[in-house]
């Protein structure tokens, strides 16, 4: 996997761009790299990027959150950091960028930093189970919409297609049609395939290279429902 | 098996609002049930409905009720600040006699509160919240599937009883993420010959009013909606039990609150505590009938909720105070953990 120094996670909402940045950025931490990574989701209330401070706090991942991420003040402001992204160019860089176009306006002010450097890959995270993105037509309107929203365009794709805990390797294989027509339709390389750890383990190479993701036990994940493998990262 | 899809418990509500027939949706946004307007916005178009962003809540409930009238399946939804602005019109629909369908997202109070999950709108669900003698049906989906499920069956029962049926959810369930299938439920259509549809010339006009000039009227239409609610009282308590078979206490949680007991009831079991749970679906009509039954076998009750106490009173009530009933709480948008249930059912089994 060649890294860029810049890489940002668009996509649907509830695609997966949270998690897929957090993993990311884990994982280049594992390879010795320093890594700053910022929530720049202006559009969703819960489950953001500082659910994981903990955890990226360990590995030594920098991490720029809104000043009211998690709290009671819906306020969508971006602090002022966020600029180091792209000034401090020592670091690898990830952006999690919010849902749809209407979180994809946030990064437009970034935007003539990122061309200037020129070093960047924006990924668009696709999931052909989620209701509004079935089809790779319906992928493609919300990338182009994302696109128009913000003035940059998408370099890569992530298939990042799950049913989140009913996730199989079936589910995932299922998925290649989907994720090989939108690449045909879109022209973009397919930059990984997504997948919880221990279905990752069980994926067939046809997918290409694929990114093992821990994925946080949730307070309210039924007695059920827990993930089989360990509790996020040990 | 119908196929699965991944969906937030908002996102679930609205298309399964749309699967059940609704196809006129008045809203305004608030945070944490945004996704519900944001689906109906792009969806409704497409299908030849309507979504309709208001100038506020107040007139978006007055859209909801002009709808209603008409006999078309309709819905708004909102957050608890958002709900109590909408309150004169619930009552107006409530005295109106017309089905439509609410959802309430909850988040903490009061005021202004915050954005964080919670369940304080308990008694402004079920006690009123608007004025006069009404009810609504409330159902407490526990999950992105129940989000779907109950509010297809909220716009039934709301035809059935000419009635408001409430979906009160929470932030959490709303924005959290579940497999999910929308089996192949059959809508149902019933005959409305109330509704305001053109009388074109070939019958009476049909009235659609909450206003009564003589008080014996007045009256008389409360005791004939009372009639109807007294059969909903019989006909629709929903609720769950889990590992009650045994338990020697008993938990009662509804939503988001009853998934952590869950969690709770499991720990201690493996302690060897008997404990079970009742999660009751429908909190009004509440499901009287299975906790006072369970008041005759466990030796207390712990009520599990997301505000200061406020479905502990409905578990006295039920139970007739037969047992002591103890409260386990966070509020504020906060959210009891596992941990904090379990404390509270080992005191419950050390009596005290």
């Amino acid at each position: 996997m060649e890294h860029k120094r810049l890489t940002l996670f668009a996509g649907h909402y509830g695609s997966g761009k949270t998690n897929i940045a957090v993993n990311y950025a884990l994982a280049l931490a594992e390879e010795g790299k320093r890594v700053c990574i910022a929530d720049l989701d202006i559009v969703n209330p819960y489950f953001r990027t500082k659910d994981s401070a903990a955890v990226l706090e360990k590995a030594g991942v920098e991490l720029i959150s809104p000043q009211f991420a998690n709290t009671n003040v819906d306020l969508p402001a971006l602090p002022a950091e966020a600029y180091k992204l792209i000034t401090d160019r020592s670091s690898y860089a990830i952006m999690d960028i919010g849902g749809d176009d209407r979180g994809a306006y946030a990064l437009g002010r970034y935007v003539p930093g990122i061309l200037e450097e020129n070093n960047y890959r924006m990924i668009f995270v696709a999931n052909c189970y989620r209701p509004l993105t079935r089809t790779p037509e319906e992928a493609v309107e919300v990338m182009a919409e994302i696109e128009a929203a913000c003035g940059l365009k998408f370099t890569d794709i992530v298939n990042n297609s799950n049913l989140g805990s009913e996730t199989t390797a079936e589910t995932v294989l299922h998925s290649k049609d989907f994720i090989d027509k939108l690449c045909a339709l879109t022209g973009l390389p397919l930059f990984a395939t997504t997948a919880v750890t221990q279905v990752a383990a069980e994926l067939p190479r046809e997918l290409g290279e694929v990114l093992p993701m821990a994925l946080q036990e949730k307070y309210f994940d039924l007695p059920t429902q827990k993930p089989s493998a360990r509790p996020l990262w040990g | 098996m119908a196929e699965r899809v991944l969906m937030k418990g908002n996102e679930a509500i609205a298309e399964a609002a749309i699967r059940a027939g609704c196809r006129h949706y008045f809203g305004y946004p608030i945070t944490p049930q945004t996704e519900i307007a944001a689906y109906m916005a792009k969806k409704m178009p497409k299908i030849g409905g309507v979504f309709l962003q208001a100038e506020s809540e107040i007139a978006s409930i007055n859209m909801v009720y002009g709808a209603a009238a008409t006999g078309t399946r309709v819905m708004t939804s909102s957050s608890s600040p958002g709900i109590s602005l909408k309150s004169e019109g619930l009552s107006y629909i409530a005295g109106s006699d017309v089905p439509a369908l609410v959802v309430n997202v909850q988040r903490g109070g009061p005021g202004l509160g915050g954005i964080q999950p919670s369940q304080s709108d308990y008694f402004q669900a079920t006690k009123g919240g608007g004025h006069g003698d009404y009810r609504m049906i409330v159902l407490a989906p526990a999950s992105v599937q129940e989000m779907a499920s109950l509010t297809m069956k909220g716009f039934d029962l709301a035809d059935k009883y000419l009635m408001t049926s409430m979906i009160l959810a929470d932030g959490t369930i709303g924005q959290m993420m579940e497999p999910i299938s929308f089996e192949d439920a059959e809508v149902n259509t019933y005959e409305k010959p109330w509704a305001l549809t053109g009388t074109e010339g070939k019958r009476k006009h049909n009235i659609v009013n909450s206003l009564y000039l003589k008080p014996d009227e007045l009256e008389k239409k409360n005791f004939e909606r009372y009639e109807r609610y007294k059969i909903v009282e019989e006909n629709e308590p929903m609720w769950e039990e889990y590992m009650m078979e045994d338990a020697e206490i008993c938990v009662v949680a509804f939503g988001i609150a009853s998934r952590v007991a869950k969690n709770a009831i499991v720990a201690a079991r493996a302690e060897g505590i008997k404990v079970g749970l009742i999660r009751p679906i429908t909190l009004w009509p509440f499901p009287v009938k299975p906790l006072a039954a369970a008041a005759d076998k466990v030796k207390s009750f712990i009520s599990v909720e997301l505000n200061m106490g406020q479905m502990i009173e409905d578990v006295r009530l039920a139970t007739q105070c037969k047992r002591p009933v103890t409260l386990c709480n966070r509020a504020g948008g906060m959210i009891p953990s596992p941990e904090q249930v379990l404390s509270s059912i080992r005191q419950a089994q050390k009596g005290v």
